[in-house]
């Protein structure tokens, strides 16, 4: 037997609200939703008016309908925005086909300009040029770094203020659980902020941020909203599978534990002792890095030293980092040097930060990830890099050159769903 | 008791596990013939998910059913309406239903 909507609205129910068990119609649904979202932007003064906004867009459903409700939520509250769809392709052969299809629909349904960037435009190299002169072995390590970074690089070309990201309650609660998890209290202390970003770089903002995932599936079911699913995120046996089956058994039973674990992060302080890796400015791209020279720019020198018959594109925005680099008669030599002192003075802070899961899907390397990797491995396979482009002269090995700028690291969460930019980011 | 005829959908992503089709229309048997044991006149979602894993779910059974329901995450849809406000297994299929299966677990 049907049940009333808890607004009285009259009409039946169509679901049970996660975050407040409330039975809704579709339409009451639908207000609650949007007008949630309203009240997080606000409230958090996400946006200026007048400002130019990319929306990170994967296809996915997250990105779909954060995409939806932005257009719907502009027009009804006037913020006057500028609204636009921002999608990065790493050049993958196959991978993105269908997903940047998808990106088309919502360019067409929702009337916003897209600009699909490619590893080309961004880096000078596309993933399967890298595999080609890499392997598969080491490609991981690039699809990581490379990724993590394009959302800054194609919104610093597109001239946006902020990026708006798909990531949602569960996704933030599951990085909070993550960080618990992994003793990565730096990133615990930043992973639940609403803004991120640090002077000088392109904020990201998170308007789903307090919108559950269901709800989120269900609004796009009910709106009718046409979304890209890759293959199901769970790695079995990887470290982030089991937390985020645990978080939705957990959720299954009390629902509320979303947004209660979102509070703990919130809230929890962080003992002074804590030293936190400052978030500063790659001296050479300029874009978010926790070192000197962040790891997408050491990566990129090695590619280009090391392979200088295949050059980089005339246009590429990497070449001219080169260029300016070069006049600068920086050595990377010196370049590791810097890092290494850097590490030294943070050491304390930053011991254990580098546990990275196994990458669990072909969305970052085509299948061909090269499992488990830690900052140990990681970092070997750069001296390695290194070592194979005669690129370090010095004896000294480089060390800690993870880059701790953002919420997300290692493949293994560019393979998942963040938001693909979204997830992907 | 006769035949019973309903429609399944599968979406956000759980078609993969179902040869990639998304609307099927299912006949299921007497309940008392295909699960003597249950002891039940009618069919209620509980035996759907055995008569699905036994009959359309093609890989991965662990990525769509876990114990006797569904693997969290999967969101169930009774002629459209969330399964929660219908006694989740406990409903009983009615002629012509719609059960409709949507992935929140896989990414985009
Ligand atoms: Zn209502
Ligand atoms: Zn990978
Ligand atoms: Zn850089």
């Amino acid at each position: 037997m049907p049940v009333p909507c808890g607004t009285g609205c009259g009409k039946n129910a169509a679901l049970k609200r996660p975050k407040t068990g409330d039975a809704l119609c579709k339409e009451c649904f639908f207000w609650a939703f949007e007008t949630e979202i309203h009240f997080t932007i606000t409230k958090g003064e996400l946006f200026k008016r007048g400002d130019s906004v990319a929306v990170a867009a994967s296809g996915g459903k997250d990105s779909t309908v954060l995409a939806h409700t932005l257009k719907t939520l502009n027009e009804r509250y006037d913020y006057g925005l500028n609204l636009m769809l921002l999608s990065i392709d790493e050049g993958i052969t196959g991978y993105r086909d269908d997903s940047l299809e998808t990106v088309k629909q919502n360019r067409d349904d929702y009337e916003m300009p897209l600009k699909i960037l490619s590893y080309k435009d961004l880096y000078g190299w596309t993933m399967d040029e890298i595999v080609a002169q890499i392997g598969r072995k080491n490609n991981c390590t690039f699809c990581g770094v490379f990724r993590r970074q394009a959302l800054d690089r194609g919104a610093a070309l597109l001239g946006v203020k902020c990026i708006a990201t798909g990531h949602n309650a569960d996704d933030i609660a599951e990085t909070v659980l993550m960080n618990v998890l992994r003793g990565d209290i730096a990133r615990l202390k930043r992973c639940t902020a609403i803004t991120t970003g640090s002077e000088g770089t392109i904020p990201r903002v998170k308007p789903l941020k307090y919108t559950y995932e269901k709800e989120i599936v269900m609004y796009a079911h009910y709106k009718k909203l046409v979304y890209f699913s890759t293959e199901c995120v769970f790695a079995p046996n990887a470290y982030r599978g089991h937390a985020r089956a645990l978080l939705k058994d957990l959720e299954k039973i009390r629902p509320t534990c979303i947004m209660d674990i979102i509070y703990s992060g919130e809230t929890m302080s962080i003992k002074e002792e804590v030293t936190l890796p400052s978030q500063r400015i790659c001296t050479r791209c300029k874009f978010v890095s926790s070192q000197e020279v962040c790891k997408a720019c050491v990566l990129l020198e090695g590619l280009n030293k090391g392979l200088p018959k295949l050059g980089i594109g005339k246009s590429s925005k990497a070449k001219k980092m080169l260029e300016e680099y070069n006049a600068r008669q920086n050595t990377l030599e010196q370049v590791i040097d810097d890092l290494n002192d850097t590490n030294i003075k943070k050491k304390s802070g930053k011991k254990r930060n580098g546990l990275t899961d196994k990458c669990n899907s072909k969305t970052c390397c085509s299948g061909n990830c090269n499992s488990t990797q830690n900052n140990m491995e990681d970092n070997s396979k750069i001296n390695s890099l290194l070592d194979e482009y005669s690129l370090k002269e010095t004896d000294k090995p480089v060390q800690q050159l993870n880059d701790v700028s953002d919420d997300e690291e290692g493949c293994s969460s560019s393979c998942g769903r963040l938001g693909g930019l979204g997830v992907g980011f | 008791m006769p035949a019973l005829k309903i429609n399944v959908h599968f979406g956000g992503g759980a078609e993969l596990l179902f040869d990639k089709i998304k609307k099927r229309e299912v006949e299921l048997p007497a309940v008392d013939k295909y699960l003597p044991e249950c002891e039940k006149k009618g069919w209620t979602i509980r035996e759907l998910l055995v008569w699905i894993k036994e009959n359309l779910l093609r890989e991965r059974p662990e990525l769509f059913l876990q114990g006797e329901s569904v693997r969290p995450g999967i969101l169930v849809l009774i002629n459209d309406t969330d399964w929660e406000l219908y006694g989740e297994l406990d409903y009983e299929l009615q002629p012509s239903d719609t059960i409709t299966f949507i992935s929140t677990l896989h990414g985009g």
